[in-house]
């Protein structure tokens, strides 16, 4: 079935190849006397023209060139959680333990390891039809997460044989399904094509949100399970750090964490950070719950193209097990220069700033394999794939192809501004360019969850926030003293909304995760000191007064009050409250501090 | 691993030159030239120069000429091709000497017997092998010490514009840099690309008074040497550092300017090859060329060594969006800017601080590392630092009297604060402690109730109490 061809021609991570007639478009190469891996992504008559994943130094014309007949696949099973690896899946703990620090090309190593044996406990029995998706059996694949053995796409029948309990390796037949013709041989290991959606039964709306512990996401721009979100930003405005926050602390199942085009030390962050750290929703560690690829910015930019492919494909898997899934890409502008070069090198005709003209179908195609959706299985299980997606616009200027279609996607944009990010205003999501749909979604979790006022408390600081911005653009004419004491108040309380509830720092040991209870107490606190400070500025009490009251430091540091003692902190926060207001009206300063001294 | 290949392929020669542009050449009838093969060209003068094959047909090579292509004419010059990728031999003895951008000695000193060949383009470190970097350098400069401290492993470049101060600074953090706790100071490898005489001559001079010079690998690439040289400086300085590094244990801090001059290069040969440009002309892989670079940077489980990067870039117009510093902080761990308004108030050094970030000083800092208070305290400063500049705006346009007096405060601390905290001499080497120890000295300017971003425990530890002086 192999065809050989010769290399004709090298450019970058782009060789043509000739004699190919009968070569599939897609199909997986392999190039050169080295064998590096490649794809074929443009046929004319006999030449391929082929995308190499590896560095192609050194390769010349007359090299042969060999078809492989299969698509480029990632290979699905247990093992996945807990490893590294780079954007064609090759596992980068295990070419690390063969061939030493560096990644030298030519070396292949399988995504899963094939000398492991797995405890398989059977769920199907003889003699049971089966159609895709109904589950064989289960393998403790960590300590969290049951891995569901699921009858491939394309697969119904009877159940012929199925293994009994022991241990298997992913390459061992666990069952044998009969349909009409053939006899199928199914093992724990399967293989995906990972430019091709797999397929779900059917697309539901999300209904839940995906609580992130993070302030400004869950409250002001909530994420929900199933849903996409984009977040853009200038160099160092904070986007990896909130990819990583959400890595950490999202109520989801499943984390697939793609690196796609940034740096090593990043992916050593990770590695160095997960193991240890704890998933606040099983206790267990990070690790066991998460699937790193990492392609990083020098390693071949071909392979950064797949990347983002090989995680969706691992990410929609675990959604047909029934797992919600997120999966955050940092960076996609990677993944579509990586598009650019390659189009580049095909003599492609350019689109805006170079772009393939096809950018915006890639992108759109990558975001719509999200969703919540009803699974393949009789069972009729639920499964979801959020994404949310990094941009690294150029110049920090959103008005940018990468950016603008991605816009048209998603439903979730966190924009993060340098501005905000250069006064350590962090996380710099900025609160008057961002936006959820999902608001509506979420109200009904809010509510059912002791936080029934959220819509209504959310809306109000928001609106201050709002009004202060429009302010602010009075103040930098004329100053503030011109403006009204309620004006100035809504000054105050602007500032204090910033610096006791949106900043939320990533590093510290308690602010780094704030409860949706915590958060919803937070709020609470906010709404109630302001409803009172505009009654005492009603009643002839200055701003500054308000601004000056003890109680006001408190709010500020409220977040670095632990999330368990947070209830005991609110209530007196709330008695302070009333008490320092009592004063101001009653029109003794509750003062504490002179400043002229 | 391609021996086969370079025997066929030794000492190919022809004279088939067809065409010239800018800084690349094409050679036709050429049989199976490698992508990546180092040729040689001689020019009818008799004249030889290294070049690169940029890409590989089956009867036409595209060579990149690193010498310049003046003087290549299409009937006697002739190209032979080596059937090598591009090599350089390190050897610890590489120590102390001066080579120009291709890595030929200059300096008249002994010849040099390399103990291996290596590949310049590198390979990518597998990312599980990275060890994060962790260890803090105290430079002795408190803008950087205090508030984005560089840590052993880091790529972290200075976004400087012409006439600034940077050379002196770079200078300066390569004299004064230890990790604490270490006496051992660092290797230097310098690479300079495209500067000027007396800007390289600023650097051996400082090297050799402060006896840096013996630690140090000093490669110059200048003005005046042939631009498409300075394509292949930073990739051959880059991997003697890393067999410094990784090799023998060193710790290694590798300065490289101008990297603008290093773009502008790249931009000429994409230029040349007629290629779609990217934004102002600079091809759309520059992202992942200088990611070939900066990336280079790091430490690596169960080895001595380290390479920490200090790239220098001047930025064209003192526009921070320009593609150079844009794809550089990309891909960098940070960056420190320079300021030309500090510069003007004569302030040294003049760091912007508020556009400027180390992204790996979480890491390196704090208890056992630093000390407890710092995390804290930087937050602090930075949101003190960051009202009062704003305040100085708003200032400017509508007068002070409409402040209130906390607002003044802040307008006073951002002042103080640049004269007492950023400004230091250029021979000044304050200790972690120094640093931590003038910043509450600022912050203690403002009430304790401001703030809010240091613990009320730590507070109680380090604000200075008024009955102490
Ligand atoms: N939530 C946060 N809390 C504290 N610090 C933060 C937070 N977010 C970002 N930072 C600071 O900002 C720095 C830059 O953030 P980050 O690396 O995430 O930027 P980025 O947007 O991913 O940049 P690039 O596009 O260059 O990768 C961090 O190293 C950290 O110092
Ligand atoms: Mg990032």
């Amino acid at each position: 079935m192999t065809i050989t061809g010769t290399v004709a021609r090298i450019s970058g991570a782009v060789v043509s190849a000739r004699g190919l007639a009968g070569a599939r478009m897609y199909d997986v190469v392999r190039v050169g006397n080295e064998r590096l891996v490649g794809e074929i992504v443009v046929l004319d008559r006999d030449v391929a023209t082929i995308q190499v994943y590896e560095d192609t130094e050194g390769i010349a014309p007359g090299e042969p060139v060999t078809t492989t007949g299969m698509p480029l696949a990632v290979e699905l099973g247990p093992g996945l959680l807990g490893t590294i690896y780079d954007g064609i899946q090759r596992p980068l703990e295990v070419i690390r333990d063969e061939i030493g620090d560096f990644i030298l090309r030519g070396v292949h190593a399988p995504g899963l390891r094939r000398d492991r044996g797995w405890d398989f406990t059977p769920i199907a029995r003889r003699g049971d039809r089966v159609e895709p998706g109904d589950l064989l059996g289960t393998v403790v694949e960590t300590e969290v997460h049951e891995h569901r053995v699921m009858v491939p796409p394309g697969i119904r029948g009877r159940i012929e044989e199925i293994a009994s309990e022991g241990r298997y390796t992913v390459e061992e037949v666990v069952a044998t399904v009969r349909d009409d013709a053939r006899l199928h041989r199914v093992r724990m290991l399967q293989y995906w094509p990972v430019r091709q959606p797999r397929p779900v039964r059917m697309r539901l709306e999300p209904t839940d949100p995906l609580i992130s512990g993070q302030r400004v996401v869950d409250t002001f721009f909530p994420l929900v399970k199933g849903g996409t979100a984009a977040l853009p930003g200038p160099f160092g405005a904070g986007k990896t750090v909130v990819q990583h926050q959400l890595a950490k602390y999202v109520n989801a199942d499943i984390i697939v964490y793609v690196g796609c085009g940034e740096r090593g030390n990043e992916m050593a962050d990770v590695l160095r950070q997960f193991p240890a750290l704890v998933d606040p929703t099983t206790g267990k560690s990070l690790m066991d719950r998460t699937v790193l690829i990492g392609n990083t910015s020098n390693m071949p930019v071909a392979a950064r193209e797949a990347s983002v492919y090989t995680g969706i494909t691992i990410a929609e898997y675990y959604r047909d097990m029934g797992y919600d899934v997120a999966l955050m890409a940092d960076s996609t502008s990677r993944w579509a220069e990586a598009m650019r070069e390659i189009s580049g090198r095909l003599e492609e005709m350019p689109g805006e700033q170079g772009y393939p003209a096809y950018l915006a179908s890639r992108l759109a195609d990558f975001y719509e394999r999200a969703g919540r959706m009803t699974v393949l299985g009789s069972a009729g299980r639920t499964g979801s794939v959020t994404v949310i997606g990094s941009v690294s616009p150029p110049g920090g200027d959103f008005s940018e192809p990468v950016t603008q279609n991605t816009l048209r996607v998603v439903k979730v944009l966190w924009a993060l501004d340098a501005d905000l990010a250069h006064e350590r205003h962090f996380p710099a999501i900025n609160w008057l360019t961002s936006y959820s749909s999902y608001a509506g979604t979420v109200r009904g979790w809010w509510a059912e969850r002791a936080a029934p006022m959220w819509e209504e408390y959310r809306a109000e600081m928001m609106g201050v926030l709002q009004a202060e911005s429009e302010l602010l653009e009075t103040v930098q004419l004329v100053g503030e003293d011109v403006l009204p004491e309620e004006d100035r108040l809504v000054l105050v309380q602007a500032r204090l909304i910033r610096d006791g509830f949106l900043i939320q720092s990533a590093f510290h040991p308690v602010d780094t995760y704030c409860t949706a209870e915590k958060q919803y107490l937070m709020l609470e606190l906010l709404v109630r000191f302001y409803r009172q400070a505009r009654e005492a500025v009603a009643a002839g009490v200055s701003a500054a007064a308000v601004g000056g009251l003890a109680v006001k430091t408190r709010l500020e540091r409220m977040p670095f009050v632990p999330n368990e003692t947070f209830p005991d902190e609110y209530a007196s926060i709330k008695e302070e409250i009333a008490e320092a207001f009592a004063g101001l009206t009653a029109g003794r300063s509750a003062y504490g501090v002179t400043m002229r001294g | 691993m391609s021996s086969d290949r370079k025997q066929q392929g030794r000492g190919r020669e022809y004279r088939s030159v067809t065409r010239v542009t800018g800084p690349l050449i094409a050679v036709s009838g050429v049989e199976g030239a490698a992508y990546g093969e180092v040729v040689e060209v001689t020019v009818p003068s008799g004249e030889r120069r290294t070049g690169r094959v940029l890409e590989s047909r089956e009867d036409t090579a595209i060579v990149q000429v690193f010498g310049g292509t003046e003087a290549v004419d299409t009937v006697r010059t002739s190209v032979r091709f080596t059937g090598e990728t591009m090599k350089i031999g390190v050897t610890e003895a590489l120590l102390g000497r001066i080579l120009d951008g291709t890595g030929e000695p200059i300096d008249g000193g002994p010849l040099l017997i390399p103990d291996a060949m290596r590949d310049i383009s590198g390979n990518p470190i597998n990312p599980s092998a990275r060890d994060f970097p962790r260890d803090s350098i105290e430079t002795g400069i408190s803008a950087i010490d205090g508030m984005n401290t560089l840590v052993r492993g880091q790529k972290l470049p200075i976004f400087s514009g012409s006439g600034l101060p940077h050379a002196r600074l770079a200078a300066q953090i390569a004299r004064q840099a230890r990790v604490r706790g270490e006496a051992e100071s660092f290797s230097v490898v310098f690479a300079a690309m495209g500067i000027t005489y007396e800007e390289a001559d600023f650097f051996i001079r400082n090297f050799r008074e402060t006896g840096a010079l013996e630690q140090a690998v000093v490669f110059v690439n200048r003005a005046d040497d042939p631009v498409i040289e300075r394509l292949i400086t930073p990739q051959v300085a880059l991997t003697v550092a890393e067999y410094l590094a990784f090799d023998l244990g060193y710790h290694v801090l590798v300065i490289l300017t101008d990297m603008t001059n290093y773009c502008e290069a790249l931009r000429e040969v994409a230029a040349a090859r007629e290629e779609v440009p990217g934004r102002r002309g600079y091809p759309g892989y520059m992202y992942t060329d200088l990611a070939g670079i900066y990336e280079r940077a790091g430490r690596i489980k169960g080895r001595e060594g380290s390479i920490t990067q200090i790239p220098i870039l001047t930025i064209p117009n003192d526009d921070i969006t320009h593609p150079v510093p844009d794809l550089t902080g990309y891909i960098t761990e940070g960056q420190i800017v320079f300021s030309r308004d500090l510069h003007r108030k004569g302030i040294y050094p003049p760091i912007d601080l508020l556009p400027s970030l180390s992204r790996l000083m979480q890491g390196g800092i704090g208890e056992g590392r630093t000390r407890e208070d710092h995390a804290a305290v930087k937050d602090q400063l930075y949101a003190a630092y960051a009202r009062g500049r704003r305040l100085r705006n708003l200032v400017a346009v509508v007068g002070e009297e409409s402040l209130g007096d906390i607002d003044r405060l802040y307008l006073v601390f951002a002042d103080r604060f640049e004269r007492e905290f950023l400004r230091q001499a250029e021979n000044e080497r304050r200790s972690f402690e120094e640093t931590l120890d003038a910043a509450w000295r600022l912050l203690s300017m403002l009430p304790e109730s401001e703030l809010v971003r240091i613990e009320p425990s730590l507070i109680e530890r380090y604000y200075p109490r008024r009955t102490e002086g």
